[in-house]
């Protein structure tokens, strides 16, 4: 096996050394009764060639295999990878390195990631940002947290219904079992989040908003944070589309305390949903609240600027039971790879891409109005929104990928049962005009 | 790290086993950390405080004192409400370490009854306590 | 040090991304605009965010002169203990990049999708094999990820079971996500100490199991890199009150065609995939940390579950006794088809060969280091071996001086200061992939390392000397965090 070194004869002399005459030996620690007698029913090892075709036949058994065009979102967008992102992230100095607990042989990644931080705080407009998260269920779940731990007497959490469902999902999964109740907050027929039912829900620690939520939409969060304010309690942000900062005013100039995010959309592969990349921010007094990892710049002892993990007291390894999250990893290279993609779009850039989408899901929506499906909600949106679909669209929708690679729209009925024949479409930059086009003919 | 016979324990003060020490000025508890808790943590990077008007049963923790590696909770040597924290370590927690009885103390704390204060430990019966 | 990988180097400064900005640069080939302008309603509309401006070659110039102040496993040996820095090969990412996986997006329906998913169906049956479960959950974003998946299915097994409880057994060896994880479940952990051969007596958990304890979570092998021989008696202990044995799979890499942890008494477990299964750590993540349990907890898995029908394959979302979801899709798929990879790669024997060797090189270092280093527990390893500094304290010098002052000699330096349970310890694990030319070369470091403890100690206390920066203050770094440029 090529990853194995040992030839016979190392083999021989490492034992000798250690007084042991087989490798079999080695494992006399473990009682006999313990050893299993059972083999690994696994298939013999493959070359790399006939791994190469036995990938390559699995991975042609799934669509996207070939060129299709996605008119879906919903928390995973199809966005344009600039040839140096996988380029610059493969060096191997990256991505075979270990969490940065070496700062003096890890300034690369620790450089970067106080980079990323820094980008991530102008993108949010936000005080601090950390090192990441596995995604943005697991961020916004963890900032969940924070509220409640910090509030004396409630329990409850108001969460919008508009928030990705799945990510609620996995808000129950944390919160349920510590004890802690989640209130649903419902939504208007304007596709936004109810304010009015918020105002009346009393004793909870938190509030918790998408924008652009779920349906696309663009939440009035200045008056959340209103609420919020009366209501003495931490204000939450979440989002799954990143590029909307680009264009959209962003959740730190409306007073959020917490913001959880999804930064797939920054240079990172869809990859059948992970890994992406969890975002969270907060305000300067969420500091220390925060879990997870952070990089903070210093001096080493020639007066040199580094940078080095820092406030580390708040993490498992330190404080055990007490620590403010049980996270240890965080998405590394996924936040890497973030950092190097908005400093390749840089200000000009991300703000051109992020119209984009816009005025292409802009004359998505036009063209499928005009071809006859009635818009859902009339509310901004950024590359997201909801129409109502005749009864046939359905069994066009499976012809569309399989004759013509395309995917249309997503069913909202299985998440929200009253929405009906109700799909949520995204355009993004990587759909031409010429694609737009050809759908709205098809579903004519 | 310093010998028990070099630890400063000034002779005025009032200890516990907790390395938290206590001064009594007309009702008025100023507690902070003292010589021993400071020398062991090491350099202290962070002080986390309670808010002016919160109240404590004795025995509770009222914060945490960290340096780099570890972090110390903190005890309620006596029942009271919090009247006053010390503002200046939010910027300089360094005053802990340089100056224990001091600019470093830690919260200052309103208490009805002084007996629980009188029930502290002296300087004596502090060290032995250390000495095992 | 001349026959050392550690050497002289042209190191490049190069400042902090923005400060290299130039209004009016842009590193991205614009899509051309082919539709109008929509105007969003200017309420809504904010600045554009203050990102750098760079041409391309400013982008690849910083990342790369970042890249070459890292050390990777591609750049040396990485002998850092309990994180298992094998060799993470190539070929894994090609296989992981492929269109049809790379592309796939997480909301194509099942029919579309049955690449993916007989990946993750089959990966879930390598996994069964190896750990010897009745069932497997790949979602779990990393090895803290799967012990809250594992802890949380505990945690509703008691409830299922009518009577929730309140306390977990956690020894002093385990990794501190371990007590982070069940407190997250409301569980309070109750330590208890290993004996003095470094492994848990039966007697010390008899003593603390009840009917109000969930369970216990063991490390095996522990991160003393011993085997807990008596976990079966252990298990039994546990069982015969109620309780769950949670198995922490971080040091799988040890045991692979020699122990299947579903066979001792262990009901839940999950494995790194980072660590045994040869997945880039890539500087903190993205790992993946998928759990294995026995038949009776298989109804409390997070969903969604891959099945097999006849001949296709389908997520499962509908089971009742569910913990629920943990992620947002799948989990990290991107990371199961490098692992999926290699097992196919190395297949059952050579799974078993690379933990025979990775105890074989343990041990063959045990061996030629004990009498250089101060070894507490003198006794056969598996893949990890602890020292400590109790020899060199003579000389004032510390683990973290030994740890520095390696950096110079071009190695990795082991874990440090943990397991807890060792004063200043020096933990080992060269993994499988290193071979004896550069294992015999690290030993000989330590021993030069050694030595200069005792003739150049003041060195030693000031190193490393030829990295891009010398030891950092971490107190400044805490006492005023600068965490954004």
């Amino acid at each position: 096996m090529r990853y194995l070194p040992h030839t016979r004869e190392d083999i021989e002399s490492m034992l000798k050394v250690s007084g042991l005459s087989s490798l079999d030996d080695l494992f006399n620690c473990i009682p006999d009764d313990l050893k299993t007698k059972q083999k690994m029913d696994i298939p013999q090892a493959l070359s790399e060639w006939e791994l190469d075709t036995h990938m390559e036949e699995l991975a042609s058994l799934n669509a996207a295999n070939k060129n299709c065009k996605y008119f879906i979102g919903a928390g995973s967008y199809d966005h344009y990878i600039p040839a140096i992102i996988p380029y610059l992230i493969s060096r191997s100095e990256f991505m075979t390195a270990y969490t940065p607990y070496q700062p003096e042989v890890s300034q690369g990644t620790l450089q970067g990631i106080y980079e990323f931080q820094t980008m991530v705080t102008q993108l949010l407009g936000m005080d601090v940002a950390t090192a990441s998260h596995y995604d943005c269920g697991t961020a916004l779940a963890e900032a969940c947290l924070i509220a409640l731990r910090k509030h004396r007497t409630s329990n409850k959490i108001a969460v919008s219904s508009l928030i990705h469902p799945h990510h609620r999902q996995i808000m129950q999964t944390y919160l349920g079992p510590a004890g802690y109740e989640i209130v649903e907050i419902p939504y208007t027929d304007k596709g936004v989040t109810d304010i009015k039912a918020l105002e009346k829900m009393d004793d909870i620690a938190g509030i918790a908003v998408q924008s652009p939520n779920f349906f696309g939409n663009v939440e009035d969060l200045a008056s959340f944070k209103t609420v919020a304010a009366d209501k003495k309690i931490l204000f939450i942000t979440s989002f799954t589309e990143a590029l909307a900062y680009g264009l959209l005013k962003n959740p730190g100039s409306f007073g959020a305390d917490l913001v959880a995010g999804e930064g797939q959309s920054l240079g990172i592969a869809k990859s059948f949903g992970g890994p992406g990349l969890g975002l969270l921010a907060g305000s300067k007094k969420q500091m220390r609240n925060l879990p997870g990892r952070f990089v903070g710049k210093t001096l080493d002892s020639n007066s040199d600027k580094g940078y080095v993990l820092t406030l580390a007291t708040r993490e498992q390894h330190i404080r055990r039971e007490k620590a403010s999250s049980n996270i240890c990893s965080n998405n590394g290279l996924n936040a890497m790879t973030a950092a190097i993609y908005l400093a390749t779009t840089g200000k000009i850039g991300i703000r051109e891409i992020a119209q984009q989408n816009h005025d292409k899901a802009f004359y998505l929506k036009t063209g499928l109005e005009k071809a006859g499906f009635k818009p859902a909600f009339n509310s901004p949106f950024f590359n997201e929104f909801v129409v109502k679909v005749p009864d046939s669209f359905k069994a066009k929708k499976e012809s569309l990928i399989n004759d013509k690679n395309i995917f249309a729209g997503i069913d909202l009925e299985s998440f929200y049962p009253e929405l009906k024949n109700h799909y949520l479409f995204c355009a993004t930059e990587t759909i031409s005009k010429l694609d737009i086009d050809q759908l709205v003919k098809e579903v004519q | 790290m310093k010998e028990i016979n070099d630890l400063n324990l000034p002779e005025d003060l009032k200890y516990t086993k907790d390395h938290e020490w206590a001064k009594n000025s007309d009702g008025v508890i100023t507690i902070g950390i003292n010589d021993y808790a400071q020398d062991q943590l090491g350099e202290i990077v962070f002080v986390e405080l309670p808010e002016v008007g919160d109240t404590f049963e004795k025995g509770d923790e009222f914060g945490s004192v960290e340096s780099v590696k570890a972090v110390s909770e903190i005890y309620m040597p006596v029942a009271g409400e919090i009247v006053e924290i010390n503002e200046a370590l939010e910027d300089a927690p360094e005053l802990v370490n340089e100056s224990c009885y001091d600019n470093g103390w830690l919260i200052k704390v309103k208490i009805d009854d002084t007996s629980e204060f009188e029930a502290l430990l002296d300087k004596g019966a502090y060290l032995d306590m250390l000495k095992g | 040090m001349e026959n050392q990988p550690g050497t002289k180097g042209l190191v490049f400064n190069e400042p902090e991304i923005w400060d290299k900005s130039c209004n009016g640069r842009c590193a991205m080939s614009l899509p051309k605009a082919d539709v109008k302008r929509a105007q969003l309603d200017k309420t809504l509309v904010g600045d554009a965010p203050e990102l750098p401006q760079l041409s391309e070659l400013d982008v690849v110039r910083h990342y790369t002169r970042l890249s070459q102040w890292n050390f990777g496993v591609d750049s040396g040996m990485y002998p850092l203990g309990s994180c298992t820095m094998k060799y993470n090969p190539k070929t894994n990412e090609v296989q992981a990049s492929r269109k049809g996986f790379a592309s796939a997006h997480p909301f194509t329906e099942n029919s579309y999708s049955q690449g993916s998913l007989k990946l993750m169906y089959d990966l879930e049956q390598y996994l069964k094999e190896i750990t010897g479960f009745h069932a497997v959950t790949l979602q779990p974003a990393a090895g803290a990820h799967g012990e809250l998946a594992g802890m949380l299915m505990i945690h509703k097994y008691h409830a299922k079971n009518g009577r929730q409880r309140s306390k977990i057994i956690i020894p002093d060896t385990a990794h501190g996500t371990n007590p982070a994880s069940a407190s997250l479940c409301g569980y309070e952990s109750v330590n208890i100490k290993s004996g003095k051969n470094g492994i848990l007596e039966p007697e010390d958990v008899k003593a603390v199991m009840d009917e109000d304890t969930a369970g216990i979570m063991v490390t095996n092998p522990n991160t003393l890199g011993l085997f807990e021989s008596n976990i079966k008696k252990i298990a039994d202990i546990v069982h015969a009150k109620g309780g769950l044995v949670y198995g922490d799979g971080a040091n799988m890499n040890a045991i692979m065609g020699i122990v299947k942890p579903g066979e001792i008494g262990i009901d839940v477990l999950h494995l790194n995939l980072h660590k045994t299964f040869s997945t880039p750590h890539g500087g903190g993540g993205p790992g993946s940390g998928p759990v294995a349990v026995v038949k009776k907890l298989e109804p409390f898995l997070p969903v969604p579950r891959v099945i097999k029908n006849k001949d296709s394959y389908e997520f499962l979302t509908d089971c009742p006794d569910t913990i629920g979801r943990l992620h947002t899709f799948y989990g990290h798929f991107g990371v199961l088809i490098k692992a999926f990879s290699y097992i196919l790669s190395m297949g059952a024997k050579g799974l078993t060969n690379a933990s025979k060797l990775a105890v074989l090189n343990a041990n063959y270092i045990k061996e030629s280091l004990k009498e250089t280093l101060n070894l507490p527990y003198d006794l056969p390893c598996m893949h990890e071996c602890v020292f400590n500094d109790a020899i060199q304290k003579e000389h004032h010098i510390t683990t973290m001086d030994m740890a520095k002052r390696l950096l110079d000699y071009g190695f990795h330096p082991p874990t440090v200061y943990f397991p807890l349970v060792v004063e200043g310890a020096f933990m080992v694990e060269p993994t499988e992939t290193e071979s004896k030319e550069d294992i015999d070369q690290f030993i000989d470091a330590v021993k030069a390392i050694a030595k200069e403890a005792r003739t150049d100690p003041e060195t030693l206390r000031r190193a490393p000397f030829l990295t891009k920066v010398t030891r950092l203050d971490e107190v400044a770094a805490a006492r005023k965090p600068c965490l954004c440029g």
